[in-house]
């Protein structure tokens, strides 16, 4: 790994002072799951690094009027195992508890989980973010067994790896980013994502110097809920995930909102999905029928056609998991 | 005189016993040092460059950029490649020796290669990739047998390229003291893992010493000291500071072995009592660079009569192949092992009435069918089973599946080399290697048993090449070899004490034997003296025995054999909405003749069911076709079966007269055989459709599904 500065400053005005005008020259070090790896493969080879690790006040997950307030530095843990959360969030609960890892979940961080690299195997393995060579996509003509079914026009082709992403834009979460001269962004977490269309780009609206410090989710009464269709069951990735949220009066939903993991290169929030809930009976069928909106439009690859199965079993298993609804075995 | 032959069980002191193994306090505790732990005084930390490309012909080799950096200490680069060509992208290049592991990487960056790129081959999976030049093996009239048959069954069944993921890297640290070259690698074969490298390193054999107390696993990737090990001498002789160069895991994953895969089309024709009687095999699959053998076929079922199978070999730029646990016999036994699950879905008898059946046309018809019956037992088969296609609503679907296999595991040429001190203490010497499976506890219940003592009274020592030389631990040959050569020793050795006891007692050696710490009269308990007294009557000379393992002479008295069968059934589900497969329970019944301790012996097959489901819902190497990189080098994507995927395990070992009679036989290979199989029939039997190549993920679970009209 190239050698690199190194700073943990005590403050937020100082962290931002330490960034970079242009992405690349520094990193902010949160949790350290992914960017420790990525500095290891080469990928990411910042000037500096700076760690967050002292500004405390970003840790603290705390319920004010009504809306969950979560610290960029909270690990995931104080997040699963808060009450408000355990409570009001099962979405953000069971996608947190699908990462699988306990050591990611005890040291990765909120801010880190939606800031993280995509996995995409070309990009580490050193072909860029868009995975290609002498100007022509290798993951178009190679093996895209675990990418994109949506939102996949190019050049990206990677997916979105954030277990949170899906839930908050789902839960109307907004996020709070400073800037230079503190500076304060209130970003909304559906706007937060974005496809980056040239390599010097980042998957998020963030600017270089810019720092996630906070996470809002408001207590709005949403039935919701995330299912993650995963193979191995320690720490792997999901082939796919649906978060599902709605209003739920007398067994008719409301208000629907369904969002994809794993299935673009930002978390995919389908449209036609989530009005296909309103004003629907929680029944099976409807379930169901959820599913089969969500894979309107979808455009597989040469090798993920699977991923349009899955991605259908995922949001009506959501929906029913969302509406308390049993499942058949 | 105390006969080698094994005692009669009413006297076991051990034997078949669950015994603890004597390392798994420091194997636990991290006291354990493997090589990867070897940390010597001034050592130095080598880094290995490989190529890029899957296929080039490098034109040059720079390395001035590493050797003008401070803290580089020495470098290596291969000449022969120069102006030749790399056939796999993770070819070693050339390798940096210098103080710290950063270093020593940043080093390597450093080199330039100039590298002339070609276009690679790595797709193995196609027959129109294949050599022209076919093998071709046949008996019988195909032809005819296939059309007097009451019904052929068609079908294709594959598994991929898989490596050997040892938790250790290959690797080493070598040190060069005095003119005399040591090293501590990780290493299947401590007595000749330095063969052949004097020449190359500049040190004759009569300087160099091995020495492996612990490694972390080598599954038949850790024969030789490979080009990496010659390479971590030359830096150390060349630097004067002892190297470490052990393997990253991208380049153990690319470079350091790999199981070939196998695809084939099979034609199954059987009669109406379910007798297979035709078997036609197309197969094909890549060993990479390296030679391409068929699997064994018709596989377990030798007996066929009208059998055919044309082999092609597809040469890839991948790595080439290794022995693997249990070499061809996992693509052999899922191929035929499917190809006949099939068939007997076709005629529509039940799989274990079938494959019981057809018992009759393997070597060993008895031990199938008393290991079928045990299996089908603790799995609960007959309360469970049910036709092909579990018809209960909902989208997860239940089945079973079996599967048979076989194997050798005769015990390697072993010599050991025993002396009981005149304190009474005990050591015994084999020049063998523990590759975690157990080879030290074995030795130290042979010795323990033939000479009476408690286990803690025999130092065992082994992993260094100063030791009597033992085989390469492969084949699952060493448990024989070593119990043999140890037996043999210890008995020898025993022998020349009692003749010392039965002359101070005055009676004859025949009269005593070792038991319980004392040498005393048979039939007469109180005829007795302690072994430590004993042992004083040597005087000052100590006892100093050699037992070597004649393979045939061992066979002969019954102390050694070689042929096992054994048999596995899984129980699985299989969710058709998303493929996901499930494995709910699997059983593992196996004979491997005398087991001289039942708790490692089970261990070995846990380990192996575990390394079977691995490979039968994960493992595949993933490549580019267009760059011929390795997609999936490293442990995130090169995925692997945790605790939690396993499911409920059981084991039985079959035992009896009849079993333990034949002696010892090796077991490190035989239960990894069938996990592929039982598994990929258990998913056909719950969902219906057969999911032709391993591993079942859920892009070819759904896609079968489809494909048979299964699809929800």
């Amino acid at each position: 790994m190239k050698p690199f500065e190194y700073a943990a400053p005590n403050t937020l005005e100082e962290a931002i002072g330490l960034l970079g005008e242009k992405w690349g020259e520094a990193e902010v070090l949160a949790g350290g799951t992914d960017l420790v790896t990525a500095l290891k493969q080469g990928i990411m080879e910042p000037d500096r690094l700076v760690s967050l690790k002292n500004l405390t006040s970003l840790q603290q997950v705390e319920l004010r009027e009504g809306t969950l307030h979560i610290g960029a530095m909270a690990p995931l843990a104080a997040v699963s195992e808060n009450s408000t959360a355990q409570e009001h969030f099962p979405s953000l609960v069971q996608a947190i508890e699908g990462i699988g890892s306990r050591q990611i979940i005890v040291h990765g961080t909120v801010g880190g989980d939606l800031c993280q690299r995509p996995r995409c195997w070309y990009f580490r393995s050193g072909y860029g973010l868009f995975g290609q060579h002498d100007g022509e996509s290798l993951v178009l003509n190679g093996d895209n067994r675990f990418h994109a079914i949506f939102g996949n026009e190019g050049p990206a082709y990677f997916v979105h790896p954030s277990s949170l992403g899906p839930a908050l834009i789902a839960l109307d979460a907004t996020l709070i980013a400073v800037g230079p001269k503190g500076k304060e962004r209130t970003i909304g977490a559906g706007d937060f994502f974005k496809t980056p269309q040239n390599e010097d780009e980042r998957e998020t609206v963030l600017r270089p110097d810019e720092v996630v410090t906070e996470i809002r989710v408001p207590l709005h009464g949403l039935k919701n809920a995330t299912y993650e269709v995963r193979h191995r069951q320690g720490f792997d990735w999901p082939y796919v995930t649906a978060t599902v949220a709605f209003q739920e009066r007398g067994g008719t939903a409301s208000d629907g909102r369904v969002v994809l993991g794993h299935v673009a290169p930002v978390p995919w929030h389908s449209e036609k999905a989530s009005q296909s809930l309103n004003g629907q009976a929680l029944n099976e069928p409807t379930a169901k029928e959820c599913g089969q909106a969500a894979i309107v439009g979808a455009k597989p690859l040469s090798g993920n056609r699977y991923k349009v199965q899955l991605t259908k079993t995922a949001v009506k298993r959501a929906v029913l998991s969302a509406a308390g609804i049993e499942q058949e075995a | 005189m105390a006969s080698a032959n094994w005692p009669e069980k009413k006297t076991w002191s051990y034997l078949r016993d669950r015994i603890d193994r004597v390392d798994g306090p420091v194997k636990a505790t991290g006291a354990a040092r493997y090589s990867y732990d070897v940390n010597r005084p001034g050592m130095l930390y080598a880094k290995v460059l490989y190529s890029q490309h899957a296929s080039a012909k490098i034109n040059g080799i720079d390395l001035s950029g590493a050797k003008s950096m401070k803290g580089v200490k020495a470098t290596w680069r291969d000449e022969d490649l120069i102006g030749s060509e790399v056939q796999y992208a993770g070819q070693m290049l050339a390798a940096v020796a210098a103080v710290t592991e950063e270093l020593a990487q940043e080093a390597v960056k450093q080199i330039k290669v100039d590298y002339e790129v070609k276009k690679p081959q790595v797709i193995d999976d196609d027959p129109e990739y294949a050599d022209d030049r076919a093998s071709r093996r046949e008996e019988g009239n195909l032809e005819e047998a296939l059309k007097g048959a009451e019904v052929v069954s068609e079908g294709e069944y594959g598994l991929p390229v898989v490596t050997h993921c040892c938790m250790e890297s290959h690797g080493q640290v070598a040190e060069v003291k005095d003119g005399e070259l040591h090293l501590w690698p990780s290493t299947q074969n401590v007595s000749r893992y330095a063969d052949q490298m004097g020449e190359q390193v500049g040190i004759p054999g009569n300087k160099t010493h091995v020495n492996t107390q612990y490694m972390g696993g080598g599954f038949g990737s850790k024969f030789s000291h490979d080009k990496w090990g010659i390479v971590g001498a030359i830096l150390a002789k060349q630097s004067g500071r002892p190297v470490k160069l052990m393997l990253d895991r991208d380049m153990e994953l690319m470079a350091a072995g790999n199981r070939p895969s196998a695809y084939s089309k099979v034609k199954v024709g059987v009669k109406k009592d379910g007798t297979i009687t035709a078997m036609d095999e197309e197969v094909w699959g890549t060993g990479g660079p390296a030679n391409y053998r068929p699997p064994p076929f018709p596989y377990v079922f030798t007996g066929v009569e009208n059998w055919r199978q044309v082999g092609r070999r597809i040469r890839t730029n991948r790595g080439g192949q290794r022995a693997w646990r249990a070499p061809n016999h996992p693509q052999g036994c899922l191929i035929t092992m499917a190809a006949i699950d099939d068939a007997a879905a076709a005629l529509g008898m039940d799989a274990l009435d079938f494959f019981r059946h057809n018992t009759q046309l393997t070597e060993r018809p008895d031990v199938y069918r008393e290991e079928l019956d045990v299996a089908a037992d603790m799995i609960g088969y007959r309360q469970k089973a049910h036709p092909r296609g579990d018809k209960t609503p909902g989208p997860v679907k239940r089945g079973l599946g079996i599967s048979m296999h076989q194997w050798g595991g005769l015990g390697h040429p072993s010599e050991c080399d025993l002396t009981i001190h005149p304190d009474g203490s005990v050591e015994c010497k084999i020049g063998t290697q523990d590759l975690g499976t157990g080879t030290r506890t074995v030795i130290n219940i042979v010795v323990a048993e033939t000479l009476g003592l408690a286990l803690e009274d025999i130092e065992v020592k082994i992993g260094k090449s100063a030791y009597p030389q033992s085989g390469a631990s492969g084949g699952s040959t060493t448990v024989g070899g070593v119990s043999a050569s140890s037996r043999l020793a210890a008995t020898s050795a025993l022998n020349a004490l009692l003749d010392v006891v039965a002359s101070e007692l005055g009676v004859s050696a025949n009269e005593l034997e070792a038991r319980y710490g004392h040498i005393r009269v048979k039939g007469d308990p109180t005829k007795a003296v302690s072994w430590k007294e004993a042992c004083s009557m040597l005087g000052p000379s100590p006892i100093n025995k050699k037992g070597v393992n004649d393979r045939a002479e061992s066979r002969e008295k019954g102390l050694i054999d070689g042929g096992v069968g054994g048999v596995q059934m899984a129980d699985v589900s299989v969710d058709t909405e998303t493929g996901i497969v499930t494995i709910n329970e699997m059983v593992g019944v196996q004979d491997c003749g005398l087991v001289i301790d039942l708790k490692t012996a089970e261990s070995q097959v846990y380990g192996a069911m575990i390394m079977g489901i691995t490979y039968s819902l994960f493992e595949e190497a993933v490549y580019d076709r267009t760059t011929g990189s390795m997609l999936n080098a490293d442990m995130e994507f090169y995925r692997l079966a945790g605790l939690q995927d396993v499911g409920d395990l059981r084991v039985h070992m079959m035992g009896g007269e009849k079993y333990a009679k034949r002696g010892v036989i090796g077991l490190g290979e035989p239960p990894v055989i069938s996990p592929g199989a039982a598994i990929s029939n258990a998913v056909a039997n719950a969902c219906g459709v057969r999911v032709p190549y391993l591993p079942l993920t859920p892009e070819r679970v759904t896609d079968a599904l489809e494909k048979g009209g299964m699809s929800v």
